[in-house]
């Protein structure tokens, strides 16, 4: 099963690559991975989606734990979260398909934020499924370019990670 | 406040941390710290004849003493040379701190001469690691790095220290810290009440219980509380590989070391346990055989002070995160206030169990070796080790053969008295191991137990026993072959000895030990050898190489059986090879 484990590390140089490196080293896989400073400038924060069994989850986060660098982690899979992905994709858009593109933009509620005479820049937010989703629905024929930022999370409601 | 220089304060830091000895070697790098240990003289250093050696040594200080071991290496080849001594305390949970020079800061990352990414490359095998790009850091950082390698669950720590950080012409105010506290590391102090209870009460109705103690139980200083428990409760213990000594080896509830090359009764009895009380110890695959196989009818206590090792291979049926010794203290607490007895009945039969499989299968009771050959059996050498040195020795191994032997025939009566590389299996810890003991412990018998192959792998350091006055025995089980690979070459590979054989290459260790000034003692008749052995020991300031030619044909018994054998019924800690013969 999918999990995202949210990862409060201390902003010191080399606590990234304890971390990716604790993945490589025992074999799990990492999915998607995003990290950026938090308002507090001592902390890094960490977003980490990774796939596997119950045993094999356990073992990343009591590892992650282990990290002296790691000062804190949740993992958002164990509870109710909100889950999002920021995408841009550029898309070939002529003639008709301009106007299909956009109605497609509309309906996933992205933005076009670049546009040339054959060229669509589109922004989209959203969970990770809805993406892929819209893969599906622009066809992936006209489709030039995507990156994707790859999933943040948070919990929902009360609940907070910080020290 | 005084002011030093960022080499001066490391020295100061070092001493102000209790550290007697550095165990190191120099180089470009590391040139203004080496000034510095000239300019003071309460931090000795022990001057190695190759970086892996330092690492060995201080790993071995620390395994004999309980105390934090240092070295120090250059940077580039120093520091790498030093990575298999790092891997080796990182895999049996040894502290030790290992100061590694670098280049100067600006030059990092250009490839400079002699740069390594020290830090990098050393990730993966330390428990955490350091690189000090402010002179003014360095007490706090040394501090950090002693605090962290012997709390919590212990690990090698590596400090990495780029030369302008040690430049003696910049002076930086001095002060040691007193305490340290890391927001982000907080190892457990204390096990879960509740959960110590259910521990306690499933031991109480057990039938067939034993006790699984491993290299933590020493670690953890626990060894007096383990056997106060093991006493109390009348209950069977193993050792590991890592743990033996743990619990008095002489002692009849004591069933051996258990696992790949344990004791038949130790690995029969956690078989048909009904209860395993494991502490300090890992469920490794030298232990477990195939883990579907593991145990069947067993509920598991594990206690352990590193959360991440408990239910890694094996589930634990009631989990324990604590230091082993408060655990034990409150399990005994425990015991006493609970006022029940264990099942004495089922206990007794347990026991009878027990004996009958001991009196069938041990090998201190009936050695399995036959005697009437011409050949010296390594077993019995060690055997007459055992009873030379009263078993009151200090015994480094290397790895192969040798190790196992020394393991099943010495039982060792005290934790910390047996120092060899569990986890990596390093060859060529045990000559550098005993140096590290010796300096330790001026007067005690230190004796390494080796083979001719691994003893080369750090032979150089017979010239460090002459200059510091280490009077180390080696005792070298000369089978004339890289011995376990043979044994799994026969066993495994229709007796095809590829590259296990040297073709009459070997030195005259005799010859070679005389060279550095040492005594050469060759043995190779049954009739001489505990005449020999006991001159050998008697001659306590000199370092003695003993050449035991031993039966190069003999194998290392009982063996479990790996899953997957040919051989039927395998991969349980029931099934073994109790000879080249004969299956349990
Ligand atoms: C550094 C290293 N290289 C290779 C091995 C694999 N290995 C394990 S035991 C062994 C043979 C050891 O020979 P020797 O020291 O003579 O001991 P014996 O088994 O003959 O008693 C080897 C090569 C190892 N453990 N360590
Ligand atoms: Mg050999």
């Amino acid at each position: 099963m999918k999990h995202i484990i949210s990862v409060l590390v201390e902003n010191e140089p080399g606590a990234l690559s304890r971390v990716v490196g604790l993945f490589s080293q025992r074999g799990y896989n990492i999915e998607t991975l995003t990290v950026a400073p938090t308002e507090d400038a001592t902390l890094s924060r960490l977003t980490i989606t990774t796939a596997g069994s119950d045993h094999v989850i356990e073992q990343i986060t009591k590892h992650l734990n282990k990290i002296v660098d790691v000062v804190k982690l949740v993992d958002l899979t164990e509870g109710a979260h909100i889950e999002r992905e920021l995408m841009l994709i550029k898309v070939r858009a002529t003639g008709s398909q301009r106007a299909e593109v956009k109605r497609c933009v509309d309906i996933f509620r992205g933005q076009i934020v670049d546009v040339t005479a054959s060229v669509y820049t589109i922004q989209l937010v959203g969970h990770s499924d809805k993406l892929d989703a819209f893969f599906q629905a622009v066809g992936e024929a006209s489709i030039l370019e995507v990156v994707r930022s790859g999933v943040t999370g948070i919990a929902r409601g009360e609940k907070v990670l910080s020290l | 406040m005084e002011q030093l220089s960022g080499g001066d304060m490391l020295l100061r830091a070092l001493a102000d941390e209790g550290v007697e000895c550095i165990f190191g070697y120099p180089g470009g790098a590391a040139l203004h710290i080496y000034d510095a240990i000239f300019r003071q003289d309460r931090v000795h250093h022990v001057l190695v004849r190759h970086e892996q050696a330092a690492t060995h040594a201080a790993d071995a200080y620390s395994r004999s003493t309980g105390r934090t071991g240092t070295c120090l290496v250059t940077s580039g080849p120093g520091a790498t040379n030093a990575i298999t001594g790092i891997a080796t305390a990182y895999l049996d949970s040894i502290p030790m701190v290992v100061i590694s020079g670098q280049v100067v800061s600006d030059r990092i990352g250009e490839d400079a001469f002699q740069e390594t990414d020290m830090v990098g490359i050393s990730r993966p095998i330390v428990k955490h690691s350091y690189l000090v790009k402010d002179p003014a850091q360095i007490p706090a950082i040394i501090k950090k790095a002693y605090y962290l390698a012997a709390s919590g669950r212990p690990g090698p720590v590596v400090v990495d220290i780029p030369k302008d950080m040690t430049a003696p012409d910049v002076l930086f105010d001095y002060h040691y810290p007193e305490t340290v506290r890391l927001r982000s590391y907080n190892p457990a102090i204390r096990g879960h009440a509740g959960q110590i209870k259910k521990a306690m009460q499933l031991m109480l109705a057990a039938k067939r219980p034993i006790i699984y103690a491993g290299g933590g139980v020493i670690q953890g200083n626990a060894s007096a509380p383990l056997t106060a428990l093991a006493k109390k409760l009348n209950v069977p213990v193993t050792n590991t590989l890592m743990g033996l000594g743990a619990y008095p080896g002489d002692d009849k509830q004591f069933l051996g070391m258990l696992g790949m090359h344990g004791m038949v009764e130790a690995n029969f009895a956690m078989h048909n346990a009904d209860v395993i009380f494991a502490i300090g110890a890992r469920f490794d695959d030298r232990v477990t055989n195939a883990t579907d196989k593991f145990c069947p009818d067993a509920k598991i206590v594990h206690v352990d002070i590193d959360p991440a090792s408990i239910s890694k291979t094996v589930r634990a049926d009631v989990p324990i995160v604590g230091p082993v010794d408060s655990v034990l203290n409150d399990m005994l607490q425990i015991f006493d206030e609970l006022k029940q007895t264990m099942d004495t009945e089922a206990l007794s039969q347990w026991w009878a169990q027990i004996n009958e499989w001991r009196a069938k299968h041990g090998i201190l009771v009936k050695p399995r070796y036959e005697t009437t050959s011409e050949a010296l059996k390594p077993q019995e050498v060690i055997s007459t080790l055992y009873e030379v040195t009263k078993g009151e020795a200090y015994i480094t191994s290397d790895v192969g053969q040798h190790q196992m032997f020394a393991a099943q025939y010495y039982p060792f009566k005290y934790p910390r008295r047996w120092i060899n590389s569990g986890g990596l299996g390093t060859m060529g810890f045990g000559l550098p191991a005993a140096m590290g003991v010796q300096y330790a412990h001026r007067d005690a018998v230190v004796a390494c137990v080796t083979g001719e192959g691994s003893i080369q792998m750090c032979i150089q350091e017979l010239s460090t026993c002459t200059q510091y006055h280490l009077p180390v025995k080696i005792i070298c089980l000369n089978n004339q072959a890289l011995g376990m690979v043979k044994q799994w070459q026969d066993m495994n590979y229709g007796g095809r000895h590829s590259e296990s054989l040297y073709e009459e290459s070997l030195p005259d260790f005799i010859k070679l030990a005389e060279s550095y000034g040492h005594v050469g003692v060759r043995i190779s008749k049954r009739e001489e050898l505990k005449e020999k052995l006991t001159e050998v020991f008697a001659m306590k300031d000199r370092v003695v190489f003993v050449d035991i030619q031993v039966d190069p044909q003999e194998h290392v018994y009982p063996m479990l059986i790996p899953p997957n054998d040919p051989s039927g019924a395998n991969g349980s800690m029931r099934d073994m090879f109790l000879s080249k013969t004969e299956r349990t």
